[in-house]
């Protein structure tokens, strides 16, 4: 997003001679009109900055510290978020659990927007046959809901990868599983979606002129029709990170996710609520921090959905 | 339109036959179902290759999937691995509606213990349903009309927060808030675990008690959604000409309201339903296993944690089986509402 446009200047009548605002321009001046996409922008950079500044303070290995003499303490200021069924630092846990969590919500996303990018624009484009095999196979993943498959997916392969080293840190390889499969179980509606774009798109007299000028079909769809379509993949997928964030907490929770001692903010709450009562810090803190973050996203989507409708952008205009 | 009809039903099928190839295959390339038979290891090479042969394993995997589709009781199958089949088959095929034995509790369908869960998961999810189209109808349409008001911009921030809250924290929240902090103010205070106080037994009022909070933390996601959802509809329809013209002839707003807007906004509220029902059986795994109710989702946890392949089959098809139906009564529902809407 380009922050060029002088912040007092106003545009009005007498600004007719002055350049046409460029896209990005428009889409920001809408977009900032929005309040709570702004509140969403900002506790987002927060959240971000939680997990990564936060990191400079306390090392990984300090969270995975067990001792068990100090289990289930509450906040104090040595342990400010408190500590763990098993003693460790609840504070350090939410902050690398936010790193994986964040990863996972933005790596997921772009499986989700390859997977679906390709099967709803070639569904769309060549239609015919090939629509309806893979709409037919798009419907038939679309119903079967999401979190139950998700279990028994990331059940079946948790254990297939084996840890691996990255950046210095170790990664339980069920995060590779997770995100994986949280990936290939979300890109349904953003199949269908890019598919509704295309068929009427194709149709358009862009397309016939570039088909007439002899350009190939994969550069019609990727480089004339796609950019035209960019503006609802974005938001969906902006909502999509939103989304993956939660699937995660959901699979992680019920204990068939990202394995220990790897933090999330979904694993840090499994078997919580046996604690409810006697150490609510224990999920409130990862709670917390979850909701915070889908919110805000949503926030965000909301805000970026209104700012790139194109029907607003000419009313700007 | 009954053509229609038969033409939906006829499309379902190829959708639950690659459904149940796509499952099917994913679930046996998951896990080893004989190593977890129950906890009790079969550790010894020759009960491993009896207990193969016994659950059909041996077989390449296109026979098992015909065997789970409709059965082998009309074939001979090989036990004692001589090569020779000798022993009748048993399994009927989940047409007939047999998904095999459990592994983990022997000998018993699992079908059985599927339909023995199913009435606890309809207890919640019918009453969840009922509560979450009245209340987001309710509060949709009431912050429409007062659009811009206090009342909606409180909604709309709440709906929001409440559309961004994973279920399980929610019931996390509302556990804490409800049963342990009533409980130490010294309210009367909900329960939070299983069907009913063994103590007192499963009367009608101890098993309702035990269904406030469940039923909450299942809706309030679906009521955010649907009830913003519903106030945009009703925006919609307020502004078309033919409210203005109601308004001139004269009816009371009541009249205006009930008999032209909601009619027209509630048409696009049925394929609420049909989106809600697949997210509901979802969130039944989650809300089951936090609230230990003993219904569907939980079965599906506990014995998926045990490789018990053919329950988390059956649930899993069982499940897709009612999505894909609930989708037809709702095209069908639609297109009787609707009159624009005319199927050839």
């Amino acid at each position: 997003m380009k922050t060029t446009i002088p912040k007092t200047k106003q545009y009005g009548v007498e600004d007719i001679e002055s350049p046409p605002l460029s896209i990005s321009q428009l889409v920001w001046l809408r977009f900032r009109r929005h309040k709570m996409a702004l509140v969403g922008v900002v506790l987002l950079i927060l959240l971000i900055l939680f997990s990564t500044v936060g990191a400079l303070f306390r090392t990984e290995a300090y969270g995975n510290i067990t001792d068990t003499s100090i289990r289930l303490q509450a906040p104090s200021p040595e342990h400010p978020f408190g500590t763990d069924t098993v003693g460790r630092d609840l504070l350090t846990r939410t902050i690398y659990g936010g790193q994986i969590s964040l990863m996972i919500g933005l790596t997921a996303v772009i499986i989700q927007i390859v997977v679906g990018v390709l099967i709803g624009a070639i569904a769309g484009y060549y239609g015919g046959w090939i629509d309806s095999l893979l709409m037919r196979f798009t419907e038939a993943v679309f119903n079967v809901p999401t979190l139950p498959l998700l279990l028994v997916l990331s059940k079946m392969l948790s254990d297939k990868i084996p840890t691996i080293e990255l950046f210095g840190r170790e990664f339980s390889g069920s995060v590779i599983v997770i995100t994986g499969v949280i990936g290939l179980t979300s890109w349904m509606g953003l199949a269908r979606l890019v598919r509704a774009n295309f068929l009427s798109l194709k149709e358009q007299e862009f397309v016939t002129a570039a088909r007439s000028i002899g350009a190939k079909n994969s550069s019609i769809i990727f480089s004339h029709i796609l950019p035209n379509t960019i503006a609802p993949i974005i938001v969906s997928s902006t909502l999509g990170v939103a989304g993956a964030i939660i699937n995660e907490a959901y699979v992680s929770f019920l204990g068939v996710g990202v394995m220990p001692p790897t933090a999330t903010w979904g694993n840090m709450l499994n078997g919580a609520y046996k604690y409810i009562e006697t150490a609510p810090w224990t999920w409130i803190f990862p709670g917390t921090l979850i909701v915070l973050t889908v919110l805000s996203i949503n926030f965000v989507g909301d805000g970026l959905r209104d700012a790139l409708d194109p029907r607003a952008l000419v009313e700007t205009e | 339109m009954i053509r229609y009809i038969i033409r939906r039903i006829l499309q379902a099928i190829p959708l639950l036959f690659i459904i149940s190839l796509m499952i099917f295959f994913l679930l046996r390339s998951s896990g080893d179902p004989i190593a977890m038979m129950g906890g009790r290891r079969a550790t010894r090479p020759e009960d491993r290759e009896r207990l193969t042969r016994l659950l059909g394993l041996d077989q390449p995997l296109y026979k098992q999937y015909i065997t789970w589709l409709i059965g082998n009781d009309w074939s001979l199958v090989d036990i004692d691995g001589d090569g020779i089949p000798e022993t009748p088959g048993t399994r009927k095929g989940a047409l007939r509606g047999d998904f095999g034995n459990s592994l983990v509790k022997r000998g018993v369908p699992a079908m059985d213990l599927i339909l023995e869960r199913l009435p606890n998961t309809l207890l919640l999810m019918i009453p969840a349903e009922i509560i979450i189209l009245l209340i987001s109808l309710a509060v949709g349409i009431y912050s429409a009309l007062k659009q811009y008001s206090l009342v909606d911009q409180v909604v709309t921030a709440g709906s929001f927060i409440g559309y961004s809250m994973p279920i399980f924290f929610i019931a996390l929240a509302s556990m804490y808030i409800f049963a342990v902090n009533f409980r130490k103010w010294g309210l009367p205070y909900l329960p939070t675990i299983g069907m009913f106080d063994p103590k007192v037994g499963k009367t009608f009022s101890q098993v309702a008690l035990h269904m406030v909070l469940p039923i909450f933390s299942m809706s309030v996601i679906s009521i955010s959604g649907y009830s913003r959802y519903i106030r945009s509809e009703m925006l919609e329809v307020i502004s078309q000409d033919y409210i203005r013209t109601a308004h001139a002839k004269g009816l009371t707003e009541r009249m205006v309201l009930i008999g032209h807007a909601l009619k027209n906004a509630a048409i696009p509220f049925v394929t609420i339903l049909a989106i809600d029902i697949p997210f509901l059986l979802g969130g039944a795994v989650v809300t089951e296993s936090i609230f230990a109710w003993p219904g569907m989702g939980r079965l599906f946890i506990d014995h998926l944690g045990r490789s018990d392949t053919p329950v988390v089959m059956g649930i899993l098809m069982m499940i897709s089986v009612a999505v894909v139906f609930s989708q037809i009564i709702v095209d069908i529902v639609y297109a009787w509402l609707d009159p624009r809407i005319r199927y050839s």
